[in-house]
């Protein structure tokens, strides 16, 4: 054992299935509950402003006269706590991540 | 015989934290380590002056990325003792698990880059992947891999139902093979007795002085485990600080490794005895006064003190396991 230990390790773990997934070509799965992207429901939005007085990072701003909500996805940590506050269910987290982000600043939405 | 200082750190491919080491070297051994800090302050203390106190927790979370969890979980149980706030039983439980999940991978980690640090690649991938395991039901039961996000003031946000308890205990089971197959190799390996036997030996008494806690504090004979106070549910398990009395790097792997099983144990016999029931209850009112709470994090206590005053948090302060024994020399 003190020198072959590792040996009979590498031998066991070799002959095993790899553990990683050939990504990009295989997508990696995703798991249930996983704390993914922000996910925005426009049509159920009262624009109350809760979300944005409680984001802890400031991600969420919410302009109420406009019908209109940004996120900033470099700011928002997936934290889920707008998610648990507001009172119609309006905002969700998604089991996938999606691209890091796609613009710089924030991404509107905006009622008509 | 002439001395070389070697500046080690913030960006080394070794050692990613934001410290500097000027390590004076006689021939080749390391003979003194002179340590500077201060490379980052993100300004949280600041922040947390400004924000609500339930929201805070997603803060203190982002602390430490390794033992995020018990970060928050220590936060909570700082604004909960000084507001009556009784958690429901089921959480603390809960609280247990994935504050030992997280000693797990912590441990796992440390490990890894341990192996990683003496030349040993093939160790490091392999705790590594083992690793990878744990974070797997980490993601399962939290959501988050290694910002938990599941611990709130008044309970926990996530239950566990009884399937994914079931699946639990048998990636535990998995996790203990894969574990049991590296410790040994930790333990045992001639090469790995020959980094870590009879290198930066720290006696008791030194130890105990220089403030150090947690796995580094145990391997040099002290019995010190936060644990043992009982806070969340370990005042219903079994907890015995593992100690080794080397006080060498050796005694320092051998401490966390034995400590890897210990948390698997802890585990099982908190799914075993979780009782039903509500996860958390709501906090209404607003925290004052103030109040100091201390937790076991995977690399020794954690200190919060906290002094509320309305509208928000007036005043918190996280004194981190890592800083203690640098901060007396510094």
């Amino acid at each position: 054992m003190p020198y072959f230990g590792m040996s009979k390790l590498a031998i066991k773990w070799a002959l095993s299935k790899p553990p990683t997934t050939a990504y990009p070509f295989k997508e990696r799965r995703a798991v249930p509950g996983s704390r993914g992207q922000l996910v925005f429901a426009k049509g159920k939005c009262t624009y109350c402003t809760a979300c944005a007085k409680k984001c802890p990072t400031g991600a969420l701003v919410v302009e109420r006269a406009n019908k209109k909500l940004g996120i900033d996805r470099l700011r928002c940590i997936t934290c889920g706590y707008c998610v648990d506050i507001c009172p119609k269910d309006a905002m969700a987290l998604s089991t996938s991540h999606g691209v890091p982000t796609v613009t710089r600043g924030r991404e509107s939405h905006k009622s008509d | 015989m002439a001395r070389t200082v070697i500046p080690f750190g913030p960006q080394h491919p070794v050692l990613p934290e934001p410290i500097h080491l000027d390590l004076v070297v006689e021939d080749e051994k390391v003979i003194e380590a002179r340590p500077s800090i201060g490379f980052v302050h993100r300004g949280l203390e600041k922040l947390v002056e400004k924000k609500d106190f339930q929201e805070f927790v997603y803060v203190a979370e982002r602390i430490c990325g390794i033992c995020s969890f018990i970060h928050g979980q220590t936060y909570c149980q700082a604004i909960e003792s000084i507001m009556n706030v009784a958690v429901p039983p089921r959480a603390l439980y809960l609280r247990t698990v994935w504050g030992e999940l997280s000693r797990m991978h912590s441990h796992l980690l440390w490990m890894g880059l341990m192996a990683d640090g003496m030349g040993f690649e093939s160790l490091f991938m392999n705790t590594w992947r083992v690793r990878e395991k744990v974070l797997n039901i980490v993601e399962a039961t939290t959501g988050g891999r290694v910002i938990f996000g599941s611990c709130k003031l008044g309970g926990v946000r996530r239950d566990i139902d009884a399937e994914a308890i079931k699946q639990v205990l048998k990636d535990l089971g998995a996790i203990e093979q894969d574990i049991h197959d590296i410790t040994k190799v930790f333990l045992n390996d001639r090469s790995v007795k020959a980094r870590l036997c009879g290198v930066g030996v720290l006696s008791r008494q030194d130890a105990y002085d220089l403030g150090c806690v947690g796995p580094t504090l145990r391997a040099s004979g002290v019995a010190q485990d936060m644990r043992k106070l009982g806070y969340a549910a370990f005042k219903d398990l079994d907890v015995t600080p593992i100690t080794r009395t080397d006080g060498d790097s050796y005694a320092r792997c051998a401490v966390r490794c034995e400590e890897l099983f210990q948390s698997i144990q802890l585990i099982r016999q908190a799914l075993a005895k979780i009782p039903d029931g509500e996860i958390a209850v709501k906090v209404t009112g607003h925290p004052s006064g103030e109040v100091i709470a201390r937790t076991e994090q995977p690399r020794g206590e954690v200190v919060y003190y906290v002094r509320p005053t309305a509208p928000s948090i007036c005043y918190a302060s996280a004194f981190a396991p890592r800083l203690s024994p640098i901060s007396r020399p510094c």
